[in-house]
């Protein structure tokens, strides 16, 4: 055998590249220290909800770009609630999966599927935080920006005074408040005037809570109500009256160079009643001082950013255009304006599905995901060895090389564009098992049938080949076809069996070339396969090839005619 | 020495092995089950079959599970005792949420379940969760739900059915470009479509709950049935390449294939059945519910389906069209010409009557066409005289082109 010719190292060779392709696998799989596929949360308990946006204009469709932005948002609110791990993915055109493990609280069912909360409400106070973590910082703060009118040609470069360090002047109470009433988690449902809202000023109770307040202190965010946050980075905290201007009356928000400048600023544009209160509140705000001309723009609960309005503004900004000017960056300027853009989303989100699987029926059904598996498994080398004998041998090792190359490729997947494995893709990897056998099936029938053609067993392991190879791969085709359509068309977690079917065809194709095929041309030099020994699955009488077919070969023409007739 | 070899025919050697040899009677057309020829029996049992489907479907209607519904579902641990599902259920009809409409049913001696249409806020869920951890003892946490919006449903129906249509217009244009035949394409469509009915109409029949699992699970099976066709027809392909030049009809040519594709098919099908079978019993027995039980079932049935369909009907159908085409209409015409020259000529050749004598049945069909002249043996394999025949047959079809 070592003294063979050329031809017979072509499959040796074929072997050893696989077998260094999966070595490759591995030792990528070894780097990164995780042997095992990322598991899914229906496997390991957890919660996912899957939010499907409408347009809330009714008609049209969702805008891929919204639904990136409100994935963003969701994403932030998430983050904000303290779980780790957790996914938001865009799923389709229209949906978005929140994925979040080891997770049982009803309330993120909520925080995730409400509608983002965009407010300009008037800034009363605004004071360093007291944060532990976060001493006074020179970093430009929110306070900083300011609003100009759009057209206006003078922009309104230069920060208003910073209101960094201002104290609140107003003296405080004194008296201990006895146990406050809870404060509304509700609006009140009736509309005041603007002009009314203008004139709030907080109560004492407001500004005590605004005094003990500290960043990250619950506080309810009520539309009609004054509220006490803190920007993004923790390092202001707001005393703010009741939203002046819902969020959802901006039509349009972007980062803008403008002409005759190099600085980043926000541009912003109101619908008509928008831009009719936009007036009325700046014409307000630019007749106060530093902090109270200041807009807060409140996103669920945290001050986006506080520009000023300047005095030279006493008409107010007219024309529902106007530009939020500072120290912006590219990223910041843009930042601020993906919030302010999330008023004019057109979208709505409806909760569509929540998944929420414990622990134990997550490690229930891994469980039971793997003894279906090896029962599958166990099934199929049964029957091909009670069927094909000692090319059994050949199926269970192709079913391992397929089975070892599924395992790295999922694990690498799931590290690489985090695939996470479900149940259904378990399900779609035992499908396989049988799929990647009939591959097998076809192969050795296709040799036998060339042997009662009277080929010797070798060359019948080679024209075989030659002939099977086209059926596999249509046949291939087919299931990978399939797989495609559903991946790319089913929603939620059936994505997962139509990628692993898909995967596991892949693997069955390059298993077969690369592995089945060298192994059957080498086995077939060996004397107990190329020989037909007995057991080997090419023994005569199982091939048929002992008795002469002359004779029955006549016989089938007759019957087949007599079926006809 | 003819006359030795009819006589193994008609007592078959002791030697060989059962088993193995009926394969290779089915290759050799030894054995040959006229799948083709009896097209009318196959096509009334799918018929009957279907009916039955689509009556269950129509009298029974398909429980669509909650996910098609919206509403809510529940499991908790728990031991399973006499009294648990009334527990449970007076526990959660106690907080007047879910009214009327609710199922509690426990699945095996560890879980049980509650199901109901009519929640849908979250707020609800967590009473009800409360509700039930407390009846059977278990903390909040371990009970785990799944709650669905009402519109979810009509999504993923939405999606399948777009699914199903891009697949199958997807496979015609496949099937159509690898075997260069649309009518192949027609006859694999209407096979699926058989499958997927009679799977359709065994869910409502059993009543198991449809959810988006069975979906896919309905859909897969298109591609797995399909595997089969494939495999059969392209055996036809194989077998009718030059069947203008040959003396078999397309309908023979076709038999043949089926004949000889169907340990294949047989093989395939069981291989591919007994990994479905493990999920489907594990998903039954073990787990009770969920995704591993409704694929397991769809996949089983569609798969046993499509086996048959791919040698019952596809075949047959294919056929069927294709002898009325008008190139075998006229190739059949010829065929029969020259069976009457070749039965005028047995006349005087003596020499074939051995044969037609010992297979006595058959003997009035035998001489409609010359046995020996079959193109799909070896050379090798046939004596002399077949041999030389073989090549006036050859020489007579060049002539003819």
């Amino acid at each position: 055998m070592a003294t063979t010719s050329r031809k017979h190292s072509h499959p040796l060779r074929t072997l050893v590249i696989l077998g260094l392709v999966m070595a490759g696998l591995y030792t990528l799989i070894a780097v990164s220290g995780v042997w095992t596929p990322k598991l899914g949360l229906d496997l390991r308990g957890g919660s996912t909800i899957t939010l499907t946006a409408s347009n809330s204009t009714g008609t049209g469709t969702v805008d891929p770009a919204s639904l990136e932005l409100a994935r963003t948002i969701i994403q932030q609110r998430v983050d904000g609630y303290g779980v780790g791990e957790s996914e938001i993915t865009t799923s389709g055109d229209k949906q978005i999966i929140v994925s979040v493990p080891n997770v049982q609280k009803d309330d993120l069912l909520r925080l995730v599927g409400k509608t983002a909360q965009l407010y300009f409400r008037k800034v009363y106070s605004a004071e360093a935080a007291e944060s532990a973590t976060t001493p006074t910082t020179t970093a430009t703060p929110a306070p900083s920006a300011t609003v100009s009118s759009r057209p206006s040609a003078s922009v309104s470069a230069a920060p208003s005074p910073s209101t960094t360090g201002s104290t609140n002047k107003r003296p405080l109470p004194s008296l201990p408040t006895p146990v406050p009433s809870p404060r509304p988690t509700i609006p009140s449902g009736t509309t005041t005037p603007l002009a009314e809202l203008l004139k709030w000023t907080p109560s004492d109770r407001d500004n005590t809570d605004f005094t003990n307040f500290k960043c990250g202190d619950p506080f309810p965010n009520v539309s009609d109500q004054a509220l006490i946050t803190c920007d993004e980075s923790k390092t202001y905290k707001y005393l703010l009256g009741p939203a002046l201007i819902p969020g959802n009356m901006v039509t349009r928000a972007q980062a803008a160079v403008p002409q005759n400048s190099v600085a980043y600023v926000v541009e912003l544009q109101f619908n008509s009643q928008g831009g009719a209160d936009f007036q009325t509140v700046t014409a307000h705000l630019a007749s106060q001082t530093s902090p109270q001309n200041q807009f807060g723009i409140v996103l669920d609960g945290v001050v986006i950013s506080a520009p000023s309005v300047g005095s030279e503004y006493s008409a107010g900004i007219a024309g529902g255009k106007a530009e939020i000017s500072g120290s912006f960056t590219q990223k910041s300027a843009t930042d601020l304006a993906n919030v302010l853009s999330y008023g004019a989303l057109p979208l709505s989100f409806e909760v569509s599905s929540v998944e929420n699987v414990s622990a134990k029926l997550g490690g229930d059904q891994l469980q039971a995901g793997i003894i279906a598996g090896l029962i599958g498994l166990a099934l199929v080398l049964a029957y091909s060895i009670l069927y094909y004998r000692g090319l059994a041998l050949v199926v269970s090792l192709s079913l391992v090389i397929a089975g070892l190359l599924t395992w790295a490729l999922i694990v690498l997947l799931g590290q690489s564009l985090g695939l996470a494995l479900n149940l259904p893709g378990i399900a779609g990897a035992i499908v396989a098992i049988g799929v990647t056998a009939d591959s097998f099936i076809i192969y050795f029938e296709r040799i036998r049938d060339e042997v009662r053609d009277g080929r010797s067993l070798r060359t019948a392991i080679e024209t075989g080949w030659i002939r099977s190879r086209k059926t596999i791969l249509a046949a291939d085709s087919v299931s990978l076809l399939s797989a495609l359509v559903l991946f790319v068309l089913a929603i939620g977690s059936v994505k997962g069996f139509a990628f692993t079917l898909g995967l596991t065809t892949l693997i069955d194709i390059a298993v077969v070339f690369f592995f089945t095929k060298p192994l059957m041309t080498l086995l077939g030099r060996t004397k107990f396969f190329g020989e037909g020994h007995r057991f080997s699955g090419f023994e005569k009488e199982h091939m048929g090839t002992s008795t002469p077919p002359l004779h029955s070969s006549q016989r089938r023409g007759a019957l087949a005619v007599g079926g006809e007739a | 020495m003819t006359d030795n070899q009819n006589l193994d025919v008609l007592e078959p050697s002791t030697e060989p092995v059962k088993k193995a040899g009926i394969a290779h009677r089915l290759y050799t057309g030894e054995i040959s089950y006229d799948f083709v020829g009896k097209r009318n029996r196959w096509y009334l049992i799918s018929g009957i079959v279907i009916l039955i489907s689509l009556a269950a479907l129509g009298f029974r209607g398909i429980n669509w599970g909650i996910e098609f519904t919206g509403g809510a579902d529940f499991q908790a641990p728990a031991q399973v005792t006499a009294t648990t599902i009334d527990d449970v259920r007076s526990a959660v009809a106690a907080l007047n949420i879910a009214g009327d409409d609710l199922s509690v049913t426990t699945i095996g001696d560890n879980t049980v379940r509650v199901q109901t249409k009519t929640i849908t806020t979250d707020t609800e869920v967590t009473a009800v969760k409360a509700a039930i951890a407390t009846a059977v003892g278990v903390a909040p946490e371990s009970v785990a739900y799944s709650l669905i919006g009402a519109s979810w449903g009509q999504q993923i129906s939405t999606q399948a059915l777009i699914a199903l249509a891009v697949f199958l217009a997807l496979v015609m244009i496949f099937i159509w470009v690898y075997f260069r035949e649309f009518k192949m394409s027609i006859a694999a469509i209407v096979a699926l479509l058989h499958d997927l009915v009679i799977t359709i109409g065994i869910y409502a029949l059993i009543g198991f709950s449809v959810t988006p699992a069975t979906m896919i699970g309905v859909l897969t099976i298109l591609g797995y049935s399909l595997y089969d066709t494939v495999v059969v027809f392209d055996k036809i392909r194989e077998n009718t390449h030059e069947i203008t030049n040959s003396r078999l009809t397309y309908s023979v040519a076709a038999n043949n294939a089926v004949n000889q594709t169907l340990v294949r098919s047989l093989n395939t099908t069981i291989i591919g059945v007994l990994p479905v079978a493990a999920l489907l019993f594990t998903g039954w027995f073990i787990l009770g519910t969920g995704p591993l039980k409704d694929l397991g079932l769809a996949l089983f049935v569609g798969m046993i389906a499509g086996a048959y369909s791919s040698v019952f009907i596809a075949s047959p159908l294919l056929a069927q069209m294709r002898e009325a085409d008008p190139d075998m209409v006229e190739h059949r015409e010829r065929l029969a010409r020259r069976a009457a020259r070749a039965t005028e000529k047995s006349v005087h050749k003596p020499k074939v009557k051995p044969v037609t004598v010992a297979l006595g049945g058959e003997a009035a069909t035998t001489t409609v066409v010359d046995p020996g002249t079959l193109g799909l043996v070896s050379a090798k394999e046939l004596d002399a005289e077949a041999a030389r025949r073989q090549r006036s047959k050859q020489t007579r079809s060049q002539r003819r082109k």
